[in-house]
């Protein structure tokens, strides 16, 4: 191979990765958008906090959470996960969960508060799923008792 | 290392169970920590699945480190024939699943009007690999693999042509058993749980017809799948397919068809509502069969 035909090969890389990463950025923000943006993932977030601290099957589990914190942490967390123009703050998930113990069951049931969250904040339910997706594989690093 | 989880988790509910019951409570809660629907429903042969097809889902709610029962009660009617299935099921740190369940096909149209057949099914399946909602950042489906034991117990109604035994009919036996294995993955950004299994079988009409015939007697792989798509947290909209061997000569076995609607109001009840094409059953009456199947499971 010569250098012209690297060269030509790298150009067309670099715009086959123009073209490609393009639309996976835009589909990103529209999640982002679709979830209310900013606001809207502020709302979802304060609504799953209370669905949490009522929910008798895991709330004994945030007793001595800082719940402000993790409300704040969990706005960045969503935004990011969203495809929006935050930063997360908070530390790597595997580590913030590892001495925790928490169990699939208690993964499932703060999942099912959010998805309550987001119907109340009237999130269609296709956006909840988009959502949801991204966030399930968490469960790898989240959940410690199998 | 993955048997060896297994049965530390079987070893964990029995001690959980054991405790528990030394403390004056008879039987210890199932956790319901599995997400609403992602068990499925009771499919005719009492596994976890869709209508007519295993998924490679565990039956019940229970979670990793907690086990879910449920009964369940099916009835298919058709022009001339109905079927009704009822059964138990358990599922085991969501990893082991065992059923017991016991089918019966009736005619209604002459010369089968008396026709009354039944057949008992227990039925294995164990979950290998893959977890349905984590796995979304990923191809990797949930895999199962399982066995359903079946046995003709009677059958009645064509005494007049001399036939008390489904191997008069061109069976070679009475007995068999499915194996199959498993795929489903949910593609939750999709709304969207396809399923794909394929079970080896020597069993005419699920077995209803006996194992085995004139025209064939050995095990065939025949594929099954199933699409379902979430409308909303309680209601699921689907379809699904499945082959069948055809065995006998006086029964031009057709593939099996269905479009239903699972509606999910809780983790203890969910009904099931499908359009079923069967095909014709045997050669004594060539219509066609379709017709309308209700499911109803409860359990926790």
């Amino acid at each position: 191979m010569n250098k012209y035909q690297t060269l030509a090969g790298i150009a067309l890389i670099a715009t086959s990765m123009l073209v490609t990463s393009t639309p996976v950025s835009a589909q990103e923000s529209s999640l982002y958008d679709a979830l209310g943006q900013e606001s809207g993932i502020s709302r979802i977030v304060d609504e799953t906090v209370v669905q949490i601290l009522n929910d008798a099957r895991i709330k004994t589990g945030f007793k001595e959470t800082n719940m402000k914190r993790l409300a704040q942490l969990l706005k960045e967390q969503f935004c990011v996960v969203a495809g929006g123009p935050c930063k997360y703050s908070g530390d790597d998930m595997a580590l913030v969960h590892e001495k925790l113990g928490i169990t699939s069951a208690q993964f499932n049931a703060l999942a099912e508060d959010l998805q309550t969250a987001m119907e109340k904040c009237q999130v269609p339910f296709a956006v909840q799923n988009k959502f949801i997706a991204r966030l399930a594989p968490m469960k790898r690093d989240i959940v410690t008792v199998k | 290392m993955r048997f060896l989880h297994f049965s530390t988790c079987i070893a964990i509910c029995f001690a959980g169970w054991t405790l528990q019951t030394a403390n004056a409570q008879v039987i210890p809660l199932p956790d319901q920590g599995k997400l609403l629907a992602t068990s499925g429903v009771s499919e005719v042969e009492g596994a976890a699945g869709g209508g007519i097809t295993p998924w490679a889902v565990i039956t019940g709610y229970g979670s990793e480190n907690s086990y879910g029962a449920n009964a369940h009660m099916t009835q298919l009617n058709t022009q001339d024939y109905q079927l009704t299935t009822n059964g138990v099921a358990i599922g085991i740190c969501d990893k082991l699943e065992l059923s017991l369940s016991q089918q019966t096909f009736k005619g209604s149209k002459a010369p089968l009007d008396k026709l009354n057949l039944n057949q008992d099914i227990v039925g294995v399946k164990l979950k290998l690999s893959g977890d349905l909602v984590a796995d979304q950042d990923n191809w990797k489906p949930q895999i199962a693999i399982g066995a359903m034991f079946k046995r003709d117990k009677s059958i009645s109604g064509l005494e007049a042509l001399g036939i008390t035994n489904v191997k008069q009919l061109g069976a070679k036996d009475d007995q068999g058993t499915d194996y199959y294995v498993s795929a489903t993955k949910l593609f939750l950004a999709q709304s969207l749980l396809l399923n794909g299994t394929i079970r080896f079988t020597k069993a005419n009409q699920m077995g209803l017809l006996g194992f085995g015939g004139d025209q064939h007697d050995r095990y065939q792989a025949m594929p099954e799948v199933s699409a379902a798509y979430l409308l909303n947290r309680k209601w699921v909209l689907g379809a699904e397919y499945r082959q069948k061997p055809n065995n006998l000569s006086v029964d031009h076995e057709k593939a099996y068809y269905d479009g239903f609607v699972a509606w999910f109001p809780n983790k203890n009840l969910s009904f099931t509502l499908a359009y079923v094409t069967l095909g014709d059953i045997t050669v004594f009456n060539p219509t066609n069969q379709r017709g309308w199947y209700l499911s109803v499971q409860i359990g926790n």
